[in-house]
């Protein structure tokens, strides 16, 4: 173990990939796999069909002025959905896979799926369902919704918020790149060290794993810090911190999460980097390394992460419920002051991960109970929305159903997690299916529930007509009975001391389980296909399903006051705001719109170096995974460089005129005439 | 039917389980006690969780928008006494369940020894527990008896009613030594040495394998567990014995090469500070074990030579002479001599858990 | 709605004069950001530190801080990067009287004393390397290289900051936006001599001393 021994080791790993090439060769392809193979057919047939179409219709020039180089953050919150939903086909046939898989091999025989693609199955399903999915719908959300809110006209950096969005794309595409260009990490969603080291996982897949995460987190802490400043500075004149609807905080506490908590990330998987690329210990076996401090580092971002989703889609029932009650929300200040505990407990629960990694009675006991702590503010925000129904006129419209299969599984979810914080009974629950169903239970049941009650509920200010409730109530329920089937059985099995990513099963016995839980996963893919038509038969007819009001639900936010879709500049004046439901008391004191006396309105302009920057980092990041250096820098030169260009340009804003502006308003003005007759 | 279809399909479920609930119905004393709070957790959690999902479903139906009879309305939005209700009752009851966490925590610590044999048996004061050592490896499970001088692979076996004092390393990965019907898990973690004090209270044959996600051949790293009567355990023990072969450095360095699957392997006799090794990584002749290069760093480090000749160091740990030791570490050191004898005793050649 | 609406009330919104308002928002949003900033990027810092803290004594029976660190040297490039912050102060008070001749000249000084500090701290991480110290020997060196060349790294990307800022200022001068970056960079600078302040007495003074 001496030092030139090391040395040696590093300097034929750096020197035995080619110069031009790196890793890189015809090997890498990993099309010997039958499903990996049919995937690969099928995705490329699919992207020909989709880039045939695009160049068909000619609307690559339209895309690339409306949308890639757009800084309205309007088109980049719809932007972030969009990701979201392609990720989460990807995400969701990773689950059926594993699934299947499960079913098979705990019915007998091996499944059909060996275990180092099983492996990496499991690890690409986490990191896409996180990474992928989860945030680019809050963030979308948060984006598109917040700056109406607070009546502002854009965030408060446009074109960073371009980058974060095209940043985050990066990450998706070396990820979807590492399913046909060599292979996925197979070291779990959280790559826990020593495994995610050399020694242990030494191909790419961990490399892809890496470049993907670094890229995509700088993305996040840039949309933070850009998201914390817009809440902060920009807010309509009158909307005191007190007066922001409940969606702002938690977007405002969600994004000072991000900012306090992503840079950890990126600390941390930069050391792990550099564990992998140059040698270093700080996460080996030997040497002085101390793989237990990665779990610490990894899990002190970890931890606030799953807040970073769970905080905003609080903050969308809490918008959802006083709208479909007609009521106000019951608690705004205890509300928010949950919101706010919760953000701070966040931080100091991260050791509940690994009560079993030896730590003494004390310690586990502490965070222990610190853990079960922040189930009295979330249980108060449970209450919060239970009382707003008390005394309300609630209309089931497909949001309200969403938010109530909610209420009923999250509670669940919850008392599970609670039960998991105690340390000795995570002893016997630690890494069993039982924690695997306490996640999905507090994600599905909370996170995506709210994700789905969101996209209904502000579909029709995005797209100016509504979503169809028909399909929207198969998709519900198929996903409400799809999550019991697929998760139920999951805790059973916990219970029975099955423990997760196990791809093989000595016996039968738990055979029926396995299989309840496929079927439950078969509904959870026809409510995502009943989702995919909602939004197809919306398209379709839209004209019938249009909304000229701008406030199809009788909305109490400013976000209803504009149009719907909002024009680019969102408000023609600046609202000035009295209350908490802002529009609701505009509604009361019979607020007329002002149809004229319109003044010119500065905007920024839109700019391509967002996604020309991402591209090149995009390169880079694949570059660096196959070790083919001069690409790397040229492509990180290249990247610094056209930044850096950027800086020269001053001429990065504009004025509509009024003209421009009376004329967008008067059109509103004959579509609501409309409306009314 | 929505309201009722969780509690159908939970109850359905539960049903069908029954006893094979390994978790809920252990066999092993430290399991029962995590299964009896498991129970108490979530009774005491059920106190809140239940009135929550009734009166979600009750006011969901009650203030529904056809029901013109219900009262409304729309301004109410503060209750003071509510708000006192929603926050004490749930903080009423995480004190309880801090209370219980706190007590349980301590006295189930894996590191403690045992207090009781099972519910309402104290042990035997005089009784030692039998050293059970363990080691994770890719992909299977070395179990060395240093009482018994035996050692097995993938297989592991002891005597009902007796305390088991495991220790339990890895020579590679994270791994998590776990037996559901005997005690909870704690992780097997390169390089060092954790613990778990348990007993098994039942004989039989239960399933036991890393609960941590390590690699290739997680799925197959399982082991059987046996709990067997003083008779039976002796006559396994003959079996090992009868059966086994050395168990040396060159035979840990073959089993430390991965496999799938291991066979079970009985091994009659064990090489002397052969633990000791596999915890510190020095199987191989040319590695400084861990401990050696801690106590190396603790006195200061090796100095720039060390960089080049770790191997100067070896030893240092179970060098009990002062002079043996003086002679081993560098000269810029010796100047600080009496310190440095006076670490010899303090610094302990065990590594830290 | 119809067409004698003239009497709107005016309190649900603002007719502000955009020109002014925007402009002004914008200013104390760009500071803001640049705090917030500089607060996520202090954690990565922070992280490095506890990685220190944690591994900095784990020697792997090779060198410790004793046997590597010349901290006269150190000392001297402690000194430049102060010196450095010093100047740049200058350089913002000559730019609150719009002496665009002076606020170059002192950022010039002030880069001059930032290369200074890089080429002290190249040398150091040149000789480490030459005796065998290198990131790959030992966890504490690991960690060592990684917080003092993180540091050292922001110290680089600042000066190249500086260099396309003063490119700026010949080319606009001390225009608005060029007057928010120089105060930008301004807060970068001092933040990264705050932090060598930290890595001087964490890893240098203490490895030393103790």
């Amino acid at each position: 173990m001496s030092l030139s021994h090391e040395a040696a080791d590093g300097i034929t790993h750096v020197s035995g990939v080619d110069p031009i090439f790196g890793k890189l060769s015809w090997g890498v392809f990993p099309f010997y796999e039958p499903v990996i193979f049919y995937t690969f057919i099928a995705v490329a047939l699919g992207g020909i069909a989709v880039v045939g179409a695009l160049t068909y219709f000619r609307l690559w020039g339209y895309l690339w002025k409306e949308w890639f180089t757009s800084i309205d953050h309007k088109k980049i919150g719809i932007m972030y959905m969009v990701l979201g939903l392609i990720m989460l086909l990807r995400g969701f046939a990773d689950a059926l896979l594993m699934r299947l898989h499960q079913a098979m091999a705990a019915s007998g025989g091996e499944g059909y799926l060996n275990a180092h693609h099983y492996d990496q199955i499991f690890t690409a399903h986490g990191v896409i369902m996180i990474f992928f999915v989860a945030m680019p719908f809050v963030t979308g959300f948060m984006n598109y919704v917040m700056p109406l809110q607070i009546g502002a006209r854009d965030v408060a950096f446009p074109f960073l918020n371009n980058l974060s969005f095209w940043l985050t794309v990066s990450g998706a595409v070396l990820i979807m790149i590492s399913l046909f260009v060599g292979e996925f990490s197979t070291a779990g969603w959280l790559a826990y060290a020593p495994f995610s080291g050399l020694d242990y996982s030494p191909s790419v897949g961990m490399d892809y794993y890496l470049w993907s995460l670094n890229i995509a987190g700088i993305g996040t802490t840039l949309s933070g810090i850009n998201l914390v400043v817009t809440i902060v500075k920009m807010r309509a004149p009158g909307m005191t911190l007190m007066k922001m609807p409940v969606f702002v905080w938690t977007a405002l506490c969600t994004n000072i999460l991000i900012v306090a908590t992503f840079p950890v990330l990126t600390a941390t998987l930069a050391l792990l980097t550099a564990d992998r690329y140059l040698g270093t210990h700080f996460f080996t076996n030997d040497l002085g390394g101390n793989p237990m401090m990665y779990v610490n580092l990894i899990w002190i971002w970890g931890h606030p992460e799953v807040y970073i989703l769970i905080l905003p889609i609080f903050g969308i029932f809490s918008e959802i419920v006083p709208t479909f009650t007609g009521k106000r929300l019951f608690g705004y200040t205890s509300m928010v002051y949950a919101t706010c505990v919760i953000m701070v407990l966040s931080y100091i629960v991260w050791l509940h991960h690994f009560f079993t990694m030896g730590a003494g009675a004390n310690v586990n006991a502490f965070f222990g109970i610190t853990t079960m702590i922040i189930s009295i503010p979330t249980g108060a925000k449970i209450f919060n929305w239970l009382f707003t129904m008390y005394k309300g006129r609630i209309r089931f419209e497909t949001p309200m159903l969403w938010v109530m299969g909610f209420m009923l599984t999250f509670v669940i979810g919850g008392m599970t997690g609670v039960l998991l914080a105690v340390p000795p009974a995570d002893y016997v629950l630690h890494n069993s299916l039982f924690l695997i169903a306490h996640f999905h239970n507090v994600i599905i049941g909370g996170v995506v529930f709210g994700i789905f009650a969101g996209i209904i509920y502000w579909w029709p200010k995005a797209f100016g007509f509504q979503l169809a409730p028909f399909w929207g109530k198969v998709s519900f329920w198929c996903w409400l009975i799809g999550f019991y089937l697929a998760f139920m059985p999951l805790y059973v099995l916990g219970l029975m001391g099955v423990t997760r990513r196990i791809s093989q099963f000595e016996d039968t016995f738990y055979s029926v389980y396995f299989v309840l839980a496929l079927i439950g996963a078969l509904f959870i893919a026809a409510g995502i296909g009943a989702f995919i038509i909602q939004i197809i038969v919306s398209i379709l007819k839209r004209d019938e399903l249009r909304d000229a009001t701008g406030d199809p639900w009788n909305g109490r936010t400013l976000e209803w006051s504009t149009s719907s879709p909002p024009p680019y500049y969102n408000f023609a004046f600046t609202p000035r705001v009295h209350e908490l439901d802002a529009f609701t008391q505009m509604k009361r004191e019979e607020f007329v719109r002002p149809i004229d006396g319109f003044i010119p309105i500065h905007m920024p302009r839109y700019t391509a170096t967002g996604i020309v920057m991402a591209g090149f980092m995009t390169v880079m990041g694949f570059a660096l995974v196959w070790h083919v250096w001069w690409l790397a820098i040229l492509s990180f030169a290249a990247t610094l460089l056209y930044g850096i260009g950027h800086t020269f340009n001053y001429n990065r804003d504009y004025y509509v005129p009024a003209d421009e502006v009376r004329e967008i308003e008067s059109q509103r003005t004959q579509q609501l005439t409309g409306a009314a007759e | 039917m929505k309201r009722s279809m969780p509690a159908i399909v939970l109850l359905s479920l539960f049903a069908l389980s029954g006893c094979d609930m390994v978790v809920l119905n252990p066999s092993g004393d430290v399991a029962t006690q995590q299964a009896d709070l498991i129970i108490y957790s979530t009774v005491l959690m059920l106190i809140i969780i239940l009135p929550v999902m009734a009166l979600t479903v009750f006011f969901a139906w009650k203030y529904r928008e056809s029901n013109k009879n219900a009262t409304y309305e729309p301004d109410w939005d503060h209750s003071t006494s509510l708000e006192i209700i929603i926050w004490s009752v749930p903080l009423a009851i995480i004190i309880c369940l801090a209370g219980l966490t706190f007590v349980a925590t301590h006295r189930l610590d894996p590191f403690e020894p045992l207090r009781r044999l099972s519910d309402g048996q104290e042990i035997d004061p005089n009784v030692e527990p039998m050293v059970i050592q363990v080691s994770a490896m890719d992909w299977k499970w070395l179990f060395i008896y240093p009482e018994q001088g035996i050692a097995t692979v993938n297989e592991v076996a002891a005597v009902v009613d007796r305390p088991i004092k495991f220790e339990i390393t890895s020579t590679t990965v994270m791994n998590s030594f776990f037996v559901p019907a005997l005690a909870g898990q704690i992780y097997a973690m390169s390089g060092m040495q954790t613990e778990l004090n348990a007993i098994i209270n039942e004989p039989g044959t239960y399933k036991g394998f890393s609960a941590n996600y390590s690699g290739e051949g997680f799925s197959q790293m399982h082991f059987k567990f046996h709990g067997k009567s003083e008779a039976d355990f002796d006559a396994w023990i003959q079996q090992v014995r009868a059966q086994g072969t050395i168990l040396d450095r060159d035979t840990i360095a073959q089993l430390n090469q991965p496999s799938i699957a291991h066979p079970v392997t009985y091994y009659n006799s064990v090489e002397e500070g052969l633990w000791d090794k596999i915890v510190n990584l020095c199987i191989d002749d040319n590695s400084l074990c861990v401990n050696d290069m801690m106590m190396v760093d603790a006195l200061g480090g090796g100095g720039l030579e060390g960089l080049w000749n770790r191997e100067l160091f070896r030893g240092i740990c179970s060098a009990d002479d002062p002079g043996a030791l003086m002679a081993m570490i560098r000269p810029e050191m010796r100047i600080r001599q009496d310190e440095i004898i006076t670490a010899m005793t303090l610094v302990p050649p065990a590594v830290a858990n | 709605m119809s067409d004698t609406t003239i009497e709107t009330p005016k309190e649900f919104y603002v007719i502000e004069d955009s020109h002014h308002d925007h402009a002004e928002h914008h200013e104390t949003g760009t500071m803001l950001g640049f705090w917030i900033y500089l607060m996520s990027d202090c954690l990565i810092f922070g992280i490095l530190f506890a990685t220190y803290a944690v591994l900095g004594q784990n020697y792997a029976a090779g060198p410790a801080p004793v046997d590597l660190f010349e901290v006269d040297m150190i000392l001297v490039a402690t000194f430049m990067l102060l010196f450095s912050s010093i100047t740049y102060g200058f350089a913002v008070l000559r730019m609150d009287v719009n002496d665009l001749r002076g606020t170059v000249l002192w950022l010039i000084v002030t880069g001059l004393f930032g290369a200074a500090f890089l080429f002290l701290e190249l040398k150091e991480f040149i000789h480490l390397w030459h005796i065998g110290a290198t990131p790959m020997a030992s966890a504490f060196l690991s960690s060592f290289f990684f917080l003092v060349g993180t540091h050292g790294l922001h110290v680089l990307g600042g000066s190249i900051w500086l260099v396309v800022l003063l490119t700026q200022l010949g080319l606009h001068g001390l225009t608005h936006e060029n007057k928010r970056r120089v105060m930008c960079l301004s807060l970068f600078w001092h933040f990264l001599d705050l932090i060598w302040i930290g890595v001087f007495s964490l890893v240098y003074l203490t490895g030393v001393l103790l």
